[in-house]
């Protein structure tokens, strides 16, 4: 395969100045990561801060009802509640061995940008958040704990005041900082070696959970399920599985309202190859080639791009994705909420939904791993608005 | 020579002229659907060589403000590549210059690169610069773009280091495009060490002439680097000179 990609996604399509810090960043991953001191560093790191690794947890009372056995990969319970976490600090930790002293990212709903200041706070080095203009009004309390934790936050006014624009703007910045500045970006989308480094630092989710299924059931399960928006949670639970291939690998896309005519994130489903932020991959676009505005009532799954890694094991088969709809993630937020005692992200509720869901097909007795790639606390306002609307 | 890329002989033409060959940026569609022409009719007529008309993407992430703002104003008024290739069809047996599109890559992906080599090339198009399709990128593609006389314009920067210029130069381009700051579209450049080092270095590599752009608004700007550089590329200032709503003309004629 070509070098930096996945089938015929991937590449490298960037503007020529940021072509030698993603060449030294590819040499650092290359070099820098595989020694056992950084590898060490990482599993304190993983143990002490993060809180790994996180649990595996069997819903009985889901299980019960729905005839099959239900488990969750608990990424809702490392710190600042989300998979975020085991990126930001990863690439922190490269960043300070490549002798960076500050921290760029984008984010779209915040919880990026909070994992990026909480590495960049714990190893000392200075942070600069992007953040779409919308998305700074809608998730005030993000960008406080931001602020809280030193980070500088930029409000992007641009384009649709949102995550993509948030990443053209981070992009521009590191091409006028590169020389003391790491990019750390946020899912396993963009130019090489994103996707790759981002797969790598998340691998451990799914890692963890192969052995902690394992060893508790004796098997592996017959299905894992996880959101897709940019793709790094479910890439994460993913990767360790994809030679399983009796293990059926589903990506869950988030669908909007359904109504024709609304915006979605279903990019896997409804879109086409195109290329954005410097990878070639599935699109929301128009027939010209001009990025269309997404939506999700999850805001971390809200972004017209996707991982090139997924496009290509959407292309090959060896995983699928469905389209998860905002009332079924909204139903499924409430129901494990009220039968496990768990409150999930809505992100991840859209995993969730589909696994309860009548058109999983699931088998009765068969074994399901969703990754609850975060907690929903952050979602509680979006909840109670969308509940709101539904009884207007 | 004769089978010389008319863009390399339309600055070879200046050069003889004693005087920089101007290479002016306009987005397509700007200042608005129905003077653009005008606009670019008129850049031609008061002596541009090479004309870059900016083809619009919603994420122009090597531009600054300006640029972006006008590429959005673009697409709000449907302007597209067909749109462009059309009017280009009917423009360009009017004009002297020579024309480079200037675009990101997906809305010449989602055209057809085989479609774009041949109506663009047909209609008068010269050359191609896209800004993130980078050397890797492109190889696919350059046999075709040289197979419908579509130059391909490389663009090199102050942090690309000797031996990828070197590369660059293999693929023999009719100008080198150098981009003059570490930023983008509409910063300022300074004069500075780092600059003149890359030109001396480009110099040595590319046997084309070399064209500096991005953060150029006044000719003083040229003054200690007069000698490395053939061409000069506008945009931002041309761009902000316009929405003032003075004339073309009158801005290229400042850098005559």
């Amino acid at each position: 395969m070509k070098k930096g990609y996945f089938g015929s996604f991937g590449g490298m399509f960037v503007p020529e100045l940021l072509v030698p810090p993603l060449a030294e960043l590819e040499e650092a991953v290359n070099r820098i990561m595989p020694e056992k001191s950084f590898q060490e560093d990482i599993a304190r790191i993983h143990k002490d801060f993060v809180g790994r690794p996180t649990p595996v947890y069997y819903c009985g009372n889901l299980s019960r009802e729905l005839g099959f056995d239900l488990f969750l990969k608990r990424e809702d319970l490392a710190h600042t509640g989300a998979h975020k976490i085991n990126n930001t600090v990863g690439q922190a930790l490269l960043a300070r061995h490549m002798g960076k002293t500050c921290l760029l990212a984008e984010t779209g709903a915040g919880q990026h940008g909070v994992a990026t200041a909480t590495a960049a706070a714990m190893l000392g080095l200075e942070c600069m958040i992007f953040m779409g203009a919308l998305d700074v009004e809608r998730q005030s309390i993000n960008v406080q704990r931001m602020e809280l934790l030193g980070a500088r936050v930029e409000a992007v006014k641009s384009g649709t005041r949102t995550l993509k624009d948030a990443i053209n703007e981070a992009l521009r910045y590191w091409i006028a900082h590169q020389q003391d500045t790491h990019y750390c970006l946020g899912s396993a989308v963009g130019p090489h070696p994103f996707p790759l480094l981002v797969r790598e630092l998340q691998s451990v989710i799914g890692r963890e959970a192969r052995e902690q299924l394992l060893e508790r059931t004796g098997r592996l399960p017959d299905k894992v399920v996880a959101c897709v928006g940019g793709g790094s949670n479910a890439i994460g639970i993913f990767h360790p599985f994809v030679n399983d291939l009796k293990v059926q690998l589903v990506g869950i896309e988030a669908g909007g309202s359904g109504r024709t005519g609304d915006n979605h994130s279903a990019t896997l489903a409804k879109g086409w190859p195109g290329v954005l932020h410097g990878t070639h991959s599935f699109l929301l676009q128009t027939p010209e080639g001009q990025l269309l505005p997404s939506h999700s009532i999850a805001p971390g799954l809200d972004y017209p791009g996707v991982g090139p890694e997924h496009s290509y094991l959407k292309d090959s088969g060896r995983a699928g994705y469905e389209v998860v709809h905002d009332h079924e993630a909204l139903e499924a937020f409430r129901l494990l909420s009220g039968k496990e005692g768990i409150i999930p992200a809505l992100e991840s509720a859209h995993a969730v939904a589909w696994a309860i869901s009548d058109r999983a097909g699931i088998e009765p007795g068969s074994q399901v791993l969703v990754n609850l790639s975060g907690r929903g606390d952050k979602d509680l306002n979006i909840f109670r608005k969308a509940e709101q609307d539904t009884e207007n | 020579m004769d089978n010389e890329n008319i863009l390399t002989r339309k600055i070879h033409q200046a050069l003889n002229e004693g005087r920089k060959a101007l290479i002016p940026f306009v987005p397509a569609g700007f200042p608005s659907k129905d003077r653009f022409w005008d606009v670019v009719v008129e850049l031609d007529a008061a002596g541009a060589d090479i004309i870059e008309i900016g083809v619009p993407f919603s994420d122009p992430v090597a531009d600054g403000p300006v640029v972006e703002k006008a590429s959005l104003r673009a697409l709000e008024q449907g302007v597209n590549l067909e749109w462009i290739i059309e009017g280009l069809a009917e423009n360009s047996s009017k004009m002297q210059a020579g024309i480079v599109l200037m675009g990101y890559f997906n809305p010449f992906l989602q055209f057809g690169l085989q479609d774009l080599a041949q109506k663009a090339g047909k209609a008068g198009a010269n050359g191609l610069i896209i800004p993130d399709l980078i050397l890797e990128e492109v190889l696919p593609y350059i046999d075709l773009f040289n197979d419908h006389d579509l130059a391909y314009i490389p663009l090199v920067g102050l942090n690309t280091p000797p031996e990828r210029l070197k590369d660059y130069a293999g693929l023999n381009p009719a100008f080198a495009y150098l981009v003059s700051v570490m930023g983008i579209t509409g910063t300022r450049t300074g004069e500075n060490k780092l600059l003149k080092d890359k030109l001396v270095q480009a110099r040595e590599v590319f046997n084309c002439p070399i064209a500096l752009g991005f953060g150029l608004s006044t000719k003083d700007q040229l003054e200690r680097i007069r000698d490395l550089v053939d061409a000069v590329v506008f945009g931002s200032a041309l761009i902000s000179h316009l929405d003032e709503g003075k004339s073309a003309g009158d801005f290229l004629r400042s850098w005559r």
